[in-house]
């Protein structure tokens, strides 16, 4: 029995690894030259400040296993559900997999920031996505467009998520928990820098989280203000003026940033999207691939065979994305169980 | 004289009819405003009437505006109306040519095959005879379409065609029944005394091979007279009101009589001149895009007309105003909509307060970009740069915190809040000492126009630019980029800018021309007039219009409106959206 993964991030990975190590055949693929997805992107992740290459080294490490085929810059190009349970996909290198389950692990996109014309990204200099500043701390470097060290730098949370007016209803969680984080590495580069964070609501939803917050603001001196922002205008000196609200004492705000951080939100990715409408699975209004049941059928979809797992149906941190890759596997498991049972009953009758 | 009782029905009806409607229609004037009144007494004999009168002509009788939305639906109205006009007006010619007398009853030229013995002949009696029963077999052909309409309404380049009252079907049915009670008259009058031409002498003929038509005659002028009593007395209560109060609606209008904010009589002329042709339906994007089968004019208005519960009508309606562009009445739908909303507030000069009476720059060209202009900084970047370049002197007057227009809370009803904000930026207009005054956005722009009185001009920026490139102040360097240009609705259909926008960009770009061409352009669903329909609505109405135009296969999709540029980016779409001040700035040498 074998099961094909289209994705491999942290999710695909994690759910490869596990299916792998449970006797399965697994087809990874990846359209990528390297696995890890998103992650790839990050430098240190919440809550306990681990180096995102640790984790990517480890999950890449996981995936060396012999029941594990790895296609990299591979994508599929057709997938056939065939009768029974067998699917047959495509790649564009011409290679032709055949699996009796498929688990999408098509992750998220981040949200284009140039779609909130308002706060200026791509109009502004010093206006830049809570990916890029990821890139700086790489470098260990962070400076404005005019090359000097930044004296106030504004995050700004809820870019892209919780915004109809850009059509996303939807919360993409790790938003908050991510600007807390990076407040914190701006201030320990920064020590003299006033750093503030514009929010709706701080939502501190996982173990850890809530005490980081707090800490940010009684150790490391990061101002919260709760308002979002309206919008964003730049002055000659290519600072950025912002006007907001402080919603806790009913005043507006006109503030002048020297750098301002669009915290963005995740979407159901290109390829979540467009496998859902190739394969007739069913969408949430938010994009997302719809699970079978929010209780307990989490990684299943509308059609049998077919699995999601990690950002593929909904915004999820680190955390929660590798338990759902593992959920996943051991679901998938139960079902190639079952069909063999089932195939095994049909031979003896 | 000529007399038989069979004209009773059709002559106490038709007298009780315009009694009725004199009375209404001098009731209705005289309870219009004093300012109304002068408008109306300063018109009445100037060449406006005259203009009315060819209106009247043009749309009651010939529905020309009609033939604009199919052929075959505009022939179909003016068989009913030009038709019966000639019917009634070359019927009584005949009658005076025979009867050479003014003042012969009215009856007599409407049953003149009745009264007249066919033997006896008259100065081009056949001549007469033939156009009688042209016009007959012209009306007959409509009332065909008519019924086609009514079965198949696509076929008459309808999509959907009205629901209407079962007291309007009924009065509908008598309406279809008057013609081919008129030609079974005349055919078995022609067909046992002779007379008629090639349509009522034929069929007469043919009846009388198989029909005891000598019998059926008279009871088919009663028929006839009847179906025509009964359609006067129906008419005061059915939507064929429309057929004498468009008539007035039409002088009053030319004369000068708007609608205002408020629901006044001339709104009632309006009401009343609604024919429920069903045009505006097809129109309306809430109907095509979601589905909502109830909420355009024409059932509006027969719900005010009634006295129907309307609040959710009331609201739902983008007033985007395509079914006003479309209306072959020319009712001011979007005016009729707004005069329903009801003013909820309580607003005091006091509450705008807090807005700080800024003493700006002084300058000859005053910038207002508006609040959705402060969303979209690239619009203003680009009119920024389009000033510098062409070496304006210009005042950026809301640079540093805008005061909104009031357009938005105008739409919702809010005369009092709107009329303090505009009061706030008049002061700053003043102050900047401007002799003209740019808008980036259309919506400030109608209600700078319209709502401020302003001494000074006022232009939106489409119309500014080509004022630049005419006078030769931009050096651009056009693109061979494929456009297609949205026309924002406040702008084209709101405030009659159509050839601007597209002469720019026809300057800067390869404009490629689109069904939705001025006028005629589609909502972008971010209508900030619509309170009733949800986020994920909108979003399906402004993805169908975005698809619209896609499908022209334009590298740029371009607009000249804040609201829509931000309402088109709401999803991921395949083009870029970009204002035109946009384009043109990229193309500045």
């Amino acid at each position: 029995m074998s099961v094909i993964i289209i994705g491999a991030g942290p999710a695909g990975c994690e759910a490869a690894s596990q299916l792998a190590r449970n006797g399965e055949t697994v087809e990874l693929i990846e359209k990528e030259c390297e696995t890890g997805g998103n992650l790839n992107n990050w430098y240190q992740l919440f809550p306990d400040r681990k180096n995102a290459k640790e984790l990517s080294a480890f999950l890449r490490e996981n995936i060396r296993h012999p029941n594990i085929h790895l296609h990299l810059g591979c994508e599929p190009v057709k997938i056939i559900r065939q009768s029974g349970q067998s699917y047959s996909v495509h790649l564009n290198d011409g290679t032709q997999l055949q699996g009796n389950a498929l688990l999408l692990t098509t992750g998220f996109r981040t949200f284009n920031a140039r779609r909130k014309e308002e706060y200026g990204y791509g109009i502004y200099e010093n206006v830049i996505t809570s990916v890029e500043l990821e890139n700086f701390f790489t470098n260990h470097h962070i400076q404005t467009s005019a090359g000097k060290t930044p004296q106030r730098i504004g995050l700004i949370q809820c870019v892209g998520s919780r915004d109809e007016k850009i059509c996303n209803f939807h919360c993409s969680k790790l938003c908050c928990i991510t600007a807390v984080k990076q407040a914190i590495e701006l201030r320990e580069m920064l020590p003299e820098a006033e750093i503030i964070c514009f929010y709706m609501d701080m939502r501190m939803f996982g173990p850890g989280y809530e005490e980081l917050y707090r800490e940010a603001q009684e150790k490391y001196n990061i101002k919260f203000i709760r308002g979002r922002l309206s919008e964003a205008s730049e002055n000659r000196e290519k600072q950025v003026i912002i006007k907001a609200e402080d919603t806790l004492i009913g005043k507006p705000i006109r503030m002048t940033l020297d750098l301002m951080v669009l915290m963005i939100g995740m979407e159901a990715s290109e390829g979540s999207r467009h496998w859902a409408a190739q394969l007739g699975l069913y969408v949430a209004p938010n994009g997302f691939i719809q699970v079978k049941d929010p209780h307990f059928a989490t990684n299943q979809t509308n059609i049998e065979g077919i699995f999601v797992a990690g950002c593929s149906s909904s915004p999820m941190n680190l955390t929660d994305t590798l338990t759902d890759a593992r959920s996943a596997a051991m679901t998938i498991k139960e079902f190639l169980g079952k069909n063999d049972k089932n195939q095994a009953e049909i031979k003896i009758n | 004289m000529y007399y038989d009782p069979f004209v009773l029905p059709f002559t106490i009806a038709l007298n009780l009819l315009l009694i009725y409607l004199v009375i209404k229609y001098a009731r209705w004037i005289r309870s219009f405003s004093k300012e109304d009144k002068r408008i109306i007494r300063k018109n009445i004999f100037t060449l406006k009437t005259g203009k009315a009168i060819r209106e009247v002509f043009l749309e009651s009788l010939v529905h020309h505006k009609i033939y604009r939305t199919n052929p075959f639906l505009g022939y179909m109205h003016m068989c009913f109306g030009l038709g019966w006009f000639l019917l009634i007006v070359i019927g009584k010619i005949e009658s005076l040519v025979y009867h050479t007398s003014l003042l012969n009853p009215p009856y007599f030229a409407i049953f003149f095959r009745f009264f007249h013995p066919a033997q006896e002949t008259f100065p081009h009696s056949d001549t007469f005879a033939f156009l009688m029963d042209l016009i007959l077999l012209m009306i007959l052909s409509g009332l065909m379409l008519a019924w086609i309409k009514r079965l198949y309404s696509k076929a008459l380049g309808l999509k959907r065609t009205t629901r209407h009252r079962p007291f309007d079907l009924l009065i509908l049915t008598v309406l279809w029944l008057i013609f081919p009670l008129r030609f079974l008259a005349e055919s078995f009058t022609s067909g046992t005394r002779g007379g008629g031409s090639f349509l009522t002498h034929n069929a007469g003929d043919f009846f009388n091979s198989f029909l005891p038509i000598e019998t059926l005659a008279y009871p088919a002028w009663w028929a006839y007279s009847s179906a025509l009593g009964l359609f006067f007395l129906l008419l005061p209560f059915s939507r064929y009101m429309h057929i004498p109060t468009e008539i007035v609606y039409i002088f009053l209008k030319n004369w000068g009589i708007k609608q205002g904010r408020k629901f006044t009589t001339f709104s009632q002329f309006q009401l009343y001149s609604c024919s429920r042709c069903g045009i505006c339906i097809d129109q309306c994007q809430l109907g095509t895009s979601l589905g909502m089968k109830d909420t355009q004019p024409v059932y509006f208005l027969k719900k005010l007309r009634h006295h129907k519960e309307h609040a959710t009508l009331t609201d739902n309606c983008l007033i985007c105003g395509r079914c006003e562009a479309a209306c072959p009445v020319d009712l001011e739908l979007n005016a009729l909509r707004i005069s329903q909303r009801t003013d909820y507030t309580r607003i005091t000069k006091s509450a705008y307060d807090y807005i700080p009476e800024k003493s700006g720059v002084q300058a000859k060209v005053a910038y207002f970009a508006g609040c959705m202009g402060h969303l979209t900084p690239g619009v203003i970047r680009s009119m920024q740069t389009i000033f510098t370049k062409a070496n304006i002197n210009y005042t950026f007057i809301d640079e540093n915190g805008s005061v909104c227009c009031g357009r938005p809370i105008l739409l919702s009803g809010n005369q009092n809040a709107a009329s303090v904000i505009i009061g706030k930026n008049k002061t700053i207009l003043k102050n900047s000492g401007a002799e003209l005054l740019v808008t980036s956005c259309p919506i400030c722009y109608k209600t700078f126009k319209e709502d401020y009185h302003l001494p000074i001009q006022v232009m939106h920026h489409t119309e500014y630019l080509r004022l630049l490139l005419q006078q030769g102040r931009l050096q651009l360097h056009p693109g061979e980029l494929k456009t297609v240009f949205h026309n924002p609705c406040e702008l084209g259909r709101g405030s009659n800018v159509c050839t601007a926008p597209e002469e720019v960009l026809k300057a800067v770009s390869h404009k490629l021309n689109t069904a939705y061409d001025g006028k005629k352009s589609l909502c972008c669903g971010g209508s900030l007039a619509n309170h009733h329909i949800t986020a994920l609505q909108r979003t399906r109405l402004s993805q169908d219009t975005v698809n619209a135009y896609l499908t022209y296969k334009p590298d740029i999709l371009v607009t000249a409106c804040p609201l829509c540029k931000k309402t088109f980016a709401k999803t991921e779409i395949p083009v870029p959206v970009q204002d035109i001040a946009e384009v043109v700035a990229e193309s500045l040498g």
